[in-house]
């Protein structure tokens, strides 16, 4: 006889993991083909910050947004690094026009992934930075429209 | 010009087909009855559509309806996980041969080959069945497309050449697979998707993105074959040309998801989703997809606040107590999701009226015709 437990450990075992035609999510693999991309090199903060600091934020954004480590490949430490640094960019920026300009430069990609990083500054709120990330989200909403944000919602690979 | 028919109910109409004469339609009102509606009278439009049979058999929701021009046979797939072919008795009756389509999921599209011998159904079983008829044993048989398919087949086209199929997936993949049957017809000459093909072979294979990017949720072929555009949930619309070295244009869109997808000439691709309303969509020599307009104006000015006012809704909800604004009606013809758009007359290398069906259990057709000659700059 089985001894009645109220374990329930069980419940937690991956049994999918042992079906052998589970789906696989192509993003996860190692050898994704944006291994030797751009995407790939390393984001590096030094010239972004003086970048920012020279008043340029413009380039900064560019930069960062051009490099922005993507997918469940990528370190979360490096993610939580672009991150901050796209917040700076952002928040950096604080004139309403001039946030409308630089949104107008930006292609339709990096307006796609500069919605991600809003998304995501709203997950860790700081002293005013919601309020100044719905502008972000304003303006690019008007540019980009909602596509924008249905991208943002079925992208698999997180910023 | 657009004609609005509506079949009793609110149910939203899962989807339709016409009859070669464009009098009949088969529709199914989110359930698991096939019902046919015949137009009255003489003239194509105005004219109500009324009940005029149902085909019940299935038990559960039919996912998938498509009638054969030439042949006049109804196939009906559904989530019971069977598909039917009916065709029509000398009284006007229809009547049902179970296909064995051998899947232990739901199935979700079905398809007739552009010759009628066949058809494909995609299903929740990770692989399409294409189906012909077996006369020795005077029944329906399927072979099987499985690899390398990862996830439920969400929309199916066929090639014009009566052999390619493509397959859009959950998978966030499109495919080609060659649907060649060699017992019941002849072999078929190579096509820029390539030259051989042997039954289930995978022609090519298309990442709707490199990020994922969501279900596919529509396929289809261009009049030539040599194009294949879909759309996919992360409110895209991509083209890929075989003679083009299967070259990818994707065109991020700034509207909601696309549902549904159809060439309605060699440049012009009309689709239409979650935003209610179709849009139109061309594609340039070099393979180049831009939005062109959506298919209807937006009302403006019939009263009732356009747009939306959070602090209107408060001073309304201070004022009269109650928390409605009486505005909840969308400015454009359906209102509610579009799932299903076919070709009612002509085909995809000039279509003149199409049909929209969804979610508001509206039925529109649009006369392209008129359309292009009341909206400037529009070509369709």
């Amino acid at each position: 006889m089985s001894k009645n437990t109220s374990s329930s450990a069980f419940r937690r075992i991956d049994v999918d993991q042992f079906n052998e035609d589970n789906f696989k999510d192509e993003a996860e693999l190692p050898a994704h083909g944006e291994a030797g991309s751009p995407a790939a090199s390393q984001l590096d903060s030094g010239p972004i910050m003086s970048l920012i600091q020279g008043g340029q934020p413009a380039e900064a954004l560019k930069t960062i947004l051009a490099h922005a480590p993507m997918g469940s490949t990528k370190a979360q430490e490096e993610k939580d690094a672009a991150l901050q640094l796209v917040l700076k960019v952002l928040l950096s920026v604080k004139q309403q026009s001039q946030v409308e300009n630089l949104v107008k430069q930006l292609d339709n990609d990096q307006r796609d992934t500069l919605m991600k990083y809003i998304y995501r500054g709203f997950e860790t709120p700081s002293e005013g930075s919601s309020a100044h990330l719905l502008l972000w989200h304003e303006k690019v909403y008007e540019v980009a429209g909602v596509g924008s944000i249905v991208r943002v919602l079925s992208d698999r690979t997180k910023v | 010009m657009k004609t609005i028919y509506t079949f009793g109910g609110v149910a939203p109409l899962t989807c339709h087909a016409f009859s070669a004469d464009q009098r009949q339609i088969a529709l199914s009102k989110n359930n698991n009855q096939v019902e046919i509606h015949e137009q009255s009278g003489s003239g194509p439009n105005g004219d109500k559509f009324a009940l005029k049979d149902t085909l019940d058999q299935h038990d559960l929701r039919v996912n998938g309806i498509d009638w054969a021009p030439q042949t006049n046979r109804i196939v009906t797939c559904s989530a019971d996980r069977n598909a039917y072919v009916w065709t029509q008795q000398p009284n006007g009756t229809w009547k049902h041969t179970l296909v064995l389509l051998r899947i232990n999921r739901a199935a979700t599209c079905v398809k007739w080959s552009p010759k009628e011998n066949k058809f494909a159904i995609g299903s929740g079983a990770r692989l399409i069945s294409i189906c012909y008829f077996e006369a020795d044993n005077d029944w329906w048989l399927a072979k099987h497309v499985k690899k390398p398919i990862k996830s439920t087949i969400t929309a199916l086209d066929w090639h014009p050449n009566n052999c390619l199929v493509a397959a859009g997936s959950s998978d966030f993949k499109v495919r080609v697979f060659s649907g060649y049957v060699k017992d019941i017809e002849d072999k078929p000459s190579p096509t820029p998707w390539g030259s051989k093909m042997p039954f289930a072979h995978l022609m090519t294979e298309f990442s709707n993105s490199l990020h994922g990017g969501g279900w596919v949720h529509a396929v289809s072929f261009s009049a030539d074959g040599t194009k294949l555009a879909w759309a996919g949930h992360d409110s895209s619309l991509s083209v890929a040309d075989a003679t083009k070295g299967l070259t990818i244009f994707k065109l991020k869109t700034a509207h909601l998801p696309l549902l549904s997808c159809l060439w309605v000439s060699p440049s012009t691709i009309i689709a239409a989703g979650h935003d209610c309303t179709p849009l139109v969509f061309n594609v340039d020599g070099a393979g180049q997809v831009s939005f062109v307009s959506k298919l209807e104006e937006d009302k403006k000015g019939d009263g009732g606040p356009a747009k939306f006012s959070a602090k209107a809704l408060f001073q309304n909800k201070d004022r009269t107590g109650q928390s409605e604004v009486a505005d909840t009606v969308l400015n454009t013809t359906h209102q509610n999701q579009i799932s299903c758009i076919q070709i009612v007359k002509g085909n995809k290398d000039r279509a003149d009226v199409i049909s929209t069906s969804g979610g508001d259990g509206k039925l529109v057709l649009w006369d392209l015709r008129t359309i292009e000659k009341q909206m400037k700059g529009l070509k369709l």
